[in-house]
């Protein structure tokens, strides 16, 4: 067992208000105006949502989406914890910070969604609450995440209000927390995908399979580490600060393998189910499936070199690219791929997608915010330039 | 590479037993589930139809839905031309060509009607998360809670049939779909469609009577004369009339799709031209259910990760205090 010496982290500090966190703030406000017709005047006024399409981007896009976003934390926190990759470590707060808010978002995003949204409670509550519904999987994990990340991330906060006592107690027991945190997001991003098995033969045979589960678990902790390159070059940009290659790098490799195994995974179920035929007709679905594997395949060719996965801007594409198809392979499982029957169409409204906005802006902000207030980054003069 | 080759190696290893622990919980695998002896429903035989639309009105009528129009032009008017949250019956009609003959392919017309299907296994009440949606476990009607209810929509996705609908113009929106008029039962009425159903189209009572008229009919000479009865067929309430057998398609629509439903449904036009997509006999619920069950029965897999998953956490972030002086 190696030991790791890091920087520890520090706050960035610097300016709150910026040209950045200004067009924040007024997407933000939109995205609140919005939401302030919905709840008087109904979902009908603000949304494209029709009975042939239920569920639109304020459910794929801000809940499943957004979900699997947010699993830099659970990605990295797992490889740091479980796989003891202990040199990794200073890529866990930042990665934490985005999920947390991540999926506090989507537990929030999801009461916009609800058409009767003060019974949300009964999702819980014994008597109501129905374990046979995959729903309820998903929102009874969810929902016990939230709270388990809180207290994962919350060291940051002691720190930073000097709360010794309270960091040693929760240190304590920050194993077991971490475990749990490793557990939840297993089983609600896998059922994620589960969702779609009631729908039968509404979804195409592209998408439709009973391994959903295990196609959209690998893919969500691909995207997972997928989010964390990203937001590393972005934050290292915006901040001036030195990018850490010297853990994107060997994360890029990690992250290919894990890509590799979800290409294997999605391509032999689509092989032994026998539909892979379907991707060679001419249809919309077709032509959005060879999108969706062509986006999870780009970041091998991106990065195939050894040289390729020192150039950051190199990672910074792959990131985004692989984050994109897990992004289509959502939206093409729950929108593009479903059919109800003749007669209904659906594409998002402006202001249906200025709250989809509003929300990825408040994620953006907060973590402007606590990075440059709280202790997240790892220090910058600590970091060593030989890499 | 070493250290990839060993990240992989570990990765696989999890997920193979953890594939492997799935597999071996095949107590949690259920199959369709079995319809009630006590179960009832409607039988509708298309040939009978004659698109009067009575049902519809009667429907609204018996459930005090208001009236259902796309536009303002036609707010004088109750024409609606699918289910809504509003409007819990319709008479489709389809046509063909010229539309002059009834019951033909071509150049024809055809009518159907389309409510909820009361599935043996429905979809809906296994997607709600909140059982808003239930299914009695005599009757076998499906009915819906709006109390119980959270607006999620996933019974609306769910559905194969396309039924439960929801109110996108009221902040306080509802499910609507029909629940075979279960609040007139108590009083000794049955669903309103068939009660003044003029031909016995839509034909009420217990779902095993309605099946064994279902396939007497199929089994009818063309154009023998035979006795139809009308309103409900458990209690004969209303006098039945004589007439000539049609050409049936050799199929009751309900009897095995998606593991069965209590509605059935006769038809001279194939049911695809109908509307009625073909879908397989396992229910759609039952695979959801045991893909559920075998993951999280008892909770034995979870916890049995989350053991493993702690020990291991333990053992790291141990080594991980000694490494450093931030945790």
């Amino acid at each position: 067992m190696t030991k790791h010496a890091h920087a520890a982290p520090a706050p960035v500090g610097g300016r709150l208000l910026s040209p950045v966190t200004f067009v924040l703030g007024v997407l933000i406000l939109a995205a609140l105006a919005i939401l302030a017709v919905r709840f008087v005047y109904g979902l009908g006024t603000v949304t494209n949502l029709n009975d042939g399409y239920p569920w639109g981007i304020w459910v794929v896009a801000d809940v499943v989406i957004g979900s699997a976003f947010a699993c830099g934390g659970f990605s990295v926190a797992m490889l740091v914890y479980i796989f003891n990759k202990g040199e990794y470590h200073p890529l866990v707060r930042p990665a934490l910070l985005a999920s947390l808010f991540g999926y506090t978002l989507a537990g929030v995003g999801v009461l916009f969604d609800l058409g009767r949204w003060w019974n949300f409670w009964h999702i819980l509550a014994p008597g109501y609450a129905s374990p046979n519904s995959v729903m309820f999987e998903v929102a009874a994990c969810i929902s016990l995440y939230i709270v388990v990340m809180w207290i994962e991330f919350s060291p940051t906060f002691f720190e930073k209000w000097g709360m010794k006592d309270a960091r040693r107690k929760v240190n304590k027991a920050m194993f077991f927390f971490i475990a749990l945190g490793t557990v939840l997001p297993m089983m609600h991003q896998s059922s994620l995908g589960s969702l779609l098995v009631v729908f039968g033969t509404q979804i195409h045979p592209l998408w439709q399979s009973i391994v959903l589960p295990l196609i959209f678990l690998i893919s969500a902790i691909t995207m997972g580490y997928a989010v964390v390159l990203f937001e590393s070059c972005l934050a290292a940009a915006g901040y001036r600060r030195t990018i850490e290659m010297h853990l994107l790098t060997p994360l890029s490799k990690i992250m290919l393998g894990m890509l590799g195994v979800f290409l294997a995974v999605r391509f032999g179920d689509l092989i032994v189910r026998g539909a892979l035929g379907y991707a060679f007709e001419g249809s919309v679905q077709a032509a959005m499936f060879w999108l969706e594997t062509a986006c999870f395949v780009a970041p091998f060719v991106l990065l195939r070199a050894q040289a390729a996965r020192r150039n950051p801007a190199r990672l910074f594409v792959a990131g985004a690219l692989l984050m994109l198809g897990g992004v289509l392979l959502r939206i093409n499982a729950f929108l593009v791929g479903y059919d109800t029957g003749e007669g209904w169409s659906y594409f998002p409204s402006v202001p249906e997608m200025l709250v989809t906005f509003g929300m990825f802006a408040i994620e953006i902000l907060a973590y402007i915010v606590i990075t440059r207030r709280f202790p997240v980054l790892p220090r910058e003069d600590a970091v060593h330039g030989a890499h | 590479m070493a250290s990839r080759r060993d990240f992989l190696k570990r990765a696989l290893a999890g997920s193979a037993a953890v594939a492997g622990a799935a597999t071996c919980t095949d107590a949690s695998a259920r199959g369709n589930a079995q319809i009630s002896p006590d179960a009832v429903g409607l039988l509708f035989d298309s040939t009978l139809c004659i698109g009067c639309k009575a049902c519809v009105a009667a429907c609204k009528d018996a459930n005090g839905l208001p009236l259902d129009y796309a536009t303002p032009i036609e707010a004088a008017w109750d024409v609606p031309v699918d289910t809504t949250a509003k409007t819990f019956n319709v008479i489709k009609a389809y046509v063909d060509g010229s539309g002059m003959h009834k019951d033909q392919v071509q150049d024809g017309y055809a009518f159907m009607k389309s409510s909820c299907l009361h599935c043996v296994d429905p979809s809906c009440v296994s997607a709600c998360p909140v059982s808003a949606m239930t299914k009695d476990p005599v009757t076998g009607i499906v009915g819906y809670d709006p109390d119980a209810c959270i607006g999620c929509r996933y019974c609306v996705a769910a559905c194969p049939f396309g039924i439960p609908k929801y109110d996108y113009d009221s902040p306080t929106g509802k499910i609507g779909k029909c629940e075979l008029c279960r609040h007139r039962l108590p009083e000794g009425k049955y669903a309103a469609c068939a009660e003044v159903c003029p031909t016995g189209a839509t034909l009420f009572g217990k779902v095993s009577e309605l099946k064994a008229e279902a396939k007497r009919r199929l089994a009818l000479t063309p154009g023998a004369e035979t006795t139809w009865p009308r309103g409900n067929l458990t209690t004969g309430d209303q006098p039945s009339w004589n007439g000539p057998a049609p050409v049936y398609v050799q199929h009751i629509y309900g009897e095995k799709e998606v593991g069965g439903t209590q509605m059935l449904k006769l038809a001279a036009v194939p049911f695809d031209k109908l509307g009625h997509r073909p879908l397989p006999e396992r229910s759609f619920s039952s695979q959801s259910e045991t893909l559920q069950h075998t993951l999280y029965g008892g909770l034995v897999l979870p916890l049995a990760v989350l053991g493993a998953m702690t020990w291991v956490a333990k053992r790291n972030v141990k080594h991980d205090d000694e490494g450093g002086d931030h945790d």
